[in-house]
């Protein structure tokens, strides 16, 4: 079982939340020309990389908040949580 | 190459077994080979093998991290079918199934392909009408389907639970009587024993660390054992294409989730062919060891660890016991996982790359094991003749960007949710 820090809310349980993927696609900006490619790499491309992971996770079954999740995909240990309009660096 | 057969069994016995032959060799990896393939499960090894067989290619090398058959193809839970909607998806697979029927005897090693049919239930009048219609392509497809009504379920898997208060009741499913089983390890040995046997290089514990490319064309790879070089590199490393695709500056449609799987303790014959649930992600077989295996959805998160969590295995099976109650009483042996190229539309890619020389087999999302013979046989087609066959040729990468998309699914690019 993994445990989360809410920013809101505190430590809980995984079950608690949803997944929502990679934090650190970026949709690209509304009015203004966006070109096949960038919406290629905004919809499909994703580096999925072995290690650190910035990810998004809804506190579904609490707060109902998203919020961010820095996470090493491959042993799943949590580094980091903060509130999506926060950086994690 | 010794036969396998009763003479040379009964032959072998007089000598208390001991003077087997190895059934691959352990090379050292030679300073080039014509073609390198990139991977040691049943995907690679099938490419090697009819890279040698169909295309008479034989100074190839697979470069393993690890050991041939320890990683999806010894992890899966060996179910084989071709019960797709899309033209594509069904006619790739079914002409995997014809390549399954001979293939125990075309390897000489008895795969126990078991085809004793899968049934996918459903719960609903809509679910029934979506079945029909899968059913009906399937058949314009040449492959077997039969839409059953409530009472056929029931006599092929009474022991599900046909009460009244079930929350899910079955209203029937879709059969594919084709559909079946098979010994998962016997795959990857059996085409490692012929593909060694036809100059096929095995090489095992070697990682790839580095691609030589130059001006656009692959020049060979770097590994823990020493520089290779190579006109033509397959990469065949489903669950660890994100890894090497960094390491190329390419980046794909693909997440890697870990997805688990269980079995219980064995039991007596009970269940025949594979049942899955049609109101949770929930499927099930039983294992001529009479063990339950079983399996169902991805712990949901991005993941390169080849374990999961419990809430999974717990949902799964709160699925399980909705459907079959007697499951209640097995004890379970053991929960495993293992790593999986999520594609973005949920089907995989057998493609040429950007790169001269570079082909790509990933994507293979849960459903990698049934495709293992045709994809190694499209594979090698696509390298050994640079191009893609008509068997994979919608199965290309640039189809995400063209919107030519195989979305059998239809769940969009949230992989975790399927």
């Amino acid at each position: 079982m993994l445990y989360i820090k809410c920013p809101y809310c505190g430590l809980r349980a995984q079950k608690e939340f949803s997944y929502g993927g990679d934090a650190t696609v970026k949709r690209p900006n509304i009015n203004e020309e966006v070109s096949s490619k960038d919406w290629d790499n905004f919809v499909y491309m994703r580096k999925s990389p072995r290690g650190k992971h910035v990810e998004l996770w809804q506190h579904i079954a609490g707060c109902r908040q998203w919020i961010k999740v820095q996470r090493d995909t491959a042993t799943h240990e949590i580094f980091q949580t903060a509130k999506v309009t926060e950086e994690i660096r | 190459m010794q036969k396998y057969s009763l003479f040379s069994l009964i032959k072998n016995a007089f000598s208390n077994h001991q003077n087997w032959e190895v059934a691959w060799k352990d090379p050292i990896p030679k300073s080039e080979y014509d073609v390198v393939i990139i991977g040691g499960g049943g995907h690679g090894l099938a490419t090697a093998y009819y890279l040698a067989k169909e295309h008479n290619i034989r100074n190839v090398a697979i470069i393993e991290k690890g050991w041939i058959g320890g990683g999806n193809v010894g992890r899966n839970t060996t179910i084989i079918r071709s019960n797709f909607m899309y033209d594509a998806n069904a006619r790739f697979n079914e002409f995997g199934m014809d390549l399954w029927r001979n293939l125990s005897q075309e390897l000489n090693f008895n795969v126990m392909f078991s085809p004793r049919g899968i049934i996918n239930l459903a719960h609903s009048d809509a679910q029934m009408n979506a079945y029909a219609r899968r059913g009906n392509s399937m058949r314009l497809n040449g492959i077997d389907a039969k839409l059953l009504d409530r009472n056929e379920v029931k006599k092929l898997i009474p022991m599900a639970d046909f009460s009244d208060e079930v929350r899910f009741p079955i209203f029937g499913g879709l059969m594919q009587p084709s559909a079946g089983t098979a010994r998962h390890d016997a795959v990857a040995w059996g085409y490692a024993r012929q593909a060694d046997d036809m100059g096929v290089d095995i090489i095992q514990h070697c990682e790839v660390t580095g691609f030589d490319v130059v001006n656009g064309k692959i020049k060979g790879i770097r590994t823990s054992r020493g520089d290779i070089k190579a006109k033509k590199v397959g990469l065949c490393v489903a669950g660890s294409t994100n890894i090497l695709a960094e390491k190329l500056n390419m980046t794909l449609p693909i997440e890697t989730h870990v997805l688990q799987a269980c079995v219980s303790e064995p039991v007596k014959p009970l269940l025949d062919g594979v049942v899955t649930f049609g109101a949770g992600h929930f499927y099930i077989s039983q294992s001529d060891k009479g063990e339950m295996v079983m399996g169902g959805d991805l712990d949901g998160y991005n993941s390169y660890a080849q374990r999961g969590n419990l809430p999974t295995i717990q949902h799964v099976l709160t699925g399980g016991l909705a459907l079959f109650p007697f499951l209640s009483r097995l004890k379970m042996l053991r929960t495993w996982g293992g790593i999986m190229d999520m594609s973005m539309d949920g089907s995989p890619i057998i493609d040429k790359t950007h790169i001269e020389g570079l082909y790509l087999n990933c994507g293979w999302c849960y459903g990698g094991f049934k495709s293992t013979p045709v994809s190694g046989w499209t594979f090698a087609h696509t390298i050994a003749q640079d191009q893609v066959h008509e068997l994979n040729s919608e199965l290309r990468l640039n189809r995400f960007s063209t919107g030519h998309l195989l979305d059998e699914k239809g769940l969009g690019t949230k992989t975790w949710i399927g």
